[in-house]
């Protein structure tokens, strides 16, 4: 539902604390159950905060001490440079997949257009921690069947083989598993952009003796790019913060294998019970993706600035 | 793929990587699905067999039978109802009133406020797990269901202020406008002319809440430590294993009763959804 004309509220007679009252609620919510305890992390990360202080109170604040312990910890880097890896593949498999199940869905016939989407929106719907089971199912080392088609397929080698105990395999399903659960998000959003692509435009860029690649690179590409970026930014986000999948599946394992930075502040935290190195992981967690919030906005306000 | 048209022979078989293409898709798809689905129903002895069966050669309900009566079944899918739909109500009535006065009324703030909620919407909520811990437990609502109800409420809000406004843009304000000169209140024009309009943005929100709150489990698992009582689904599905050993019947038959509302749910209303979603979460 494109709104095309700029909507002006109406003007005249209107109650001075009226809207005020209306956003109230909401903005009481954000600011008790986001800003604050936003601003109560930044806090801890400050202070010398474990289990004693968790449970006595009067934490002793101790200025920038626990990001130079974080940042002088080579196993953080190891984590970060993992995160950055994680996000990366998985973000590329996924703009590459979902792009082309885009452009295929505009081209199938209308049942099995309803067919493809009627699967895509069926994959979304199936929560985290069902899939992770499931998918933790499918890769059992004995009865999944992953292993029996492998080896079926002649690969000896997977007859029995434990996924979860190689660092690289169990990073491997966790790939496929984020990517088999954001493609559908991704694809349908990029269908719908496409549909909004004028039939005319690739009439005359085909009249104009232009192969397939060639349109896509530039008509079709360059009109839905707003879309696409935006996708982009968001599969970023929420690929660096994936942390249910990872949590349930291998709690970060084998070893640090899969222990990517959201997986590190818990650990850190509650398992470690270092309150304050937790709450500082997470901030240089949010540092880096405001980075990347940083282009989500421009891009946001280019398409929508004028709404508001 | 080439660009010629060519006679319908051609055509047809020019269709066909295509249709391999998307016969392709919707396996990758739905087999996981599929398999959740049929490993439910599958006696042990088919499930604990080294070679697999694509369709099971029997079929048993004993798993959703030992999922259903395993401990506090019952109880945690009653918490995890409670929960979700308080969040989200709650999210549907603070934000129906904020999109109404962003998208209708003029005051100053307004730009900061749309700027604050398409900010908190990229909020990344799961760092803070920790102070949301520490917060209720000095208040006293560690372990318990409200503490929930307000977390999911927090994730839910901005997203649904951002969708709201997006579906209340696309109604013209001339129609109110109309109304009013008719008599009508502003509340009552709201009521009569803009709300029906409104539905299936309504109904995509509230579908994006409930998916958001019945699957959410960080919280749900670091918040609800003592009273085990108040555990919810995602979280009691992820002890199930350690709980029953081995028992991926079970295990499968859990997942799928515990998937099926959000699948029902979201199959029935896919429609709203997907342009609900394409008209208030991405284009703004």
């Amino acid at each position: 539902m494109p709104t095309t004309a700029r909507r002006r509220p109406p003007r005249g007679r209107r109650p001075a604390l009226g809207p005020y009252l209306l956003v109230a609620p909401a903005v009481l919510g954000m600011l008790y159950l986001l800003l604050y305890p936003f601003g109560r992390a930044l806090l801890i990360s400050l202070q010398d905060f474990r289990l004693r202080e968790l449970i006595r109170g009067h934490a002793e604040f101790v200025g920038l001490r626990n990001y130079q312990t974080l940042l002088g910890d080579p196993r953080f880097w190891e984590v970060v440079r993992r995160t950055f890896l994680f996000m990366a593949v998985n973000v590329l498999a996924i703009m590459i997949l979902s792009t082309l199940v885009a452009l295929m869905i505009e081209r199938l016939g209308r049942t099995g257009r309803a067919v493809v989407l009627s699967s895509l929106v069926l994959v979304w719907a199936v929560p985290v921690v069902a899939a992770t089971t499931v998918f933790q199912w499918l890769f059992h080392s004995e009865f999944g069947i992953v292993n029996e088609t492998l080896t079926d397929l002649g690969l000896t080698s997977f007859e029995g083989h434990t996924w979860f105990a190689d660092g690289g395999s169990a990073f491997t399903i966790l790939v496929v598993l984020v990517v088999w659960q954001s493609v559908p998000f991704a694809a349908i959003t990029l269908y719908s952009a496409l549909t909004t692509v004028p039939a005319e435009l690739y009439e005359s860029a085909r009249l104009d003796g232009a192969g397939a690649a060639r349109v896509f690179r530039s008509v079709t590409f360059p009109l839905v790019r707003p879309i696409f970026m935006l996708v982009v930014s968001l599969e970023v986000i929420w690929t660096f913060k994936a942390f249910v999948q990872i949590w349930v599946m291998t709690r970060g394992g084998p070893g640090d294998a899969t222990t990517i930075l959201p997986v590190y502040a818990v650990q850190t935290a509650l398992a470690s019970q270092r309150y304050d190195l937790g709450s500082a992981a997470s901030m240089v967690t949010v540092l880096l993706m405001s980075g990347v919030l940083v282009l989500y906005f421009r891009q946001l306000f280019r398409q929508e600035g004028e709404h508001l | 793929m080439t660009t010629t048209r060519g006679p319908a022979p051609r055509r047809a078989l020019r269709g066909l990587p295509l249709r391999l293409a998307a016969a392709l898709t919707v396996t990758l798809c739905l087999f996981p699905v599929y398999w959740m689905v049929t490993s439910a129903f599958r006696p042990s002895r088919d499930l604990q067999s080294y070679e697999p069966r694509l369709i099971p050669d029997a079929w048993t309900f004993d798993h959703f039978r030992t999922a259903v009566q395993a401990d506090g079944f019952a109880l945690f899918w009653r918490n995890s109802v409670l929960v979700t739909l308080g969040a989200v109500l709650l999210s549907l009535v603070v934000a129906l009133g904020a999109a109404y006065a962003v998208a209708r009324l003029r005051w100053r703030g307004r730009r900061a406020f749309m700027l604050a909620v398409f900010i908190a919407q990229m909020a990344p909520w799961e760092s803070l797990v920790i102070p949301v811990y520490i917060i209720s437990r000095d208040t006293g609502m560690l372990d318990r269901l409200p503490t929930l109800t307000l977390v999911y409420f927090m994730i839910t809000l901005p997203f649904t202020v951002v969708v709201l406004r997006g579906f209340l843009a696309g109604i013209p304000p001339e129609l109110e406008e109309a109304a009013q000169v008719d008599g009508c209140t502003r509340v009552g024009a709201f009521r009569r002319i803009a709300f029906p309009l409104l539905a299936p943005g309504l109904m995509a929100t509230s579908l994006f809440g409930f998916i958001t709150a019945w699957n959410e489990f960080t919280f749900a698992n670091f918040l609800i430590i003592k009273q085990q009582d108040n555990r919810t689904l995602p979280v009691w599905l992820s002890s199930f294993q350690t709980t029953f050993g081995t028992d991926w019947g079970a295990t499968m038959a859990a997942s799928t009763l515990f998937a099926l509302p959000a699948l029902v749910v979201f199959l029935a209303l896919q429609r709203h959804v997907t342009s609900g979603l394409t008209a208030g979460g991405v284009k703004g």
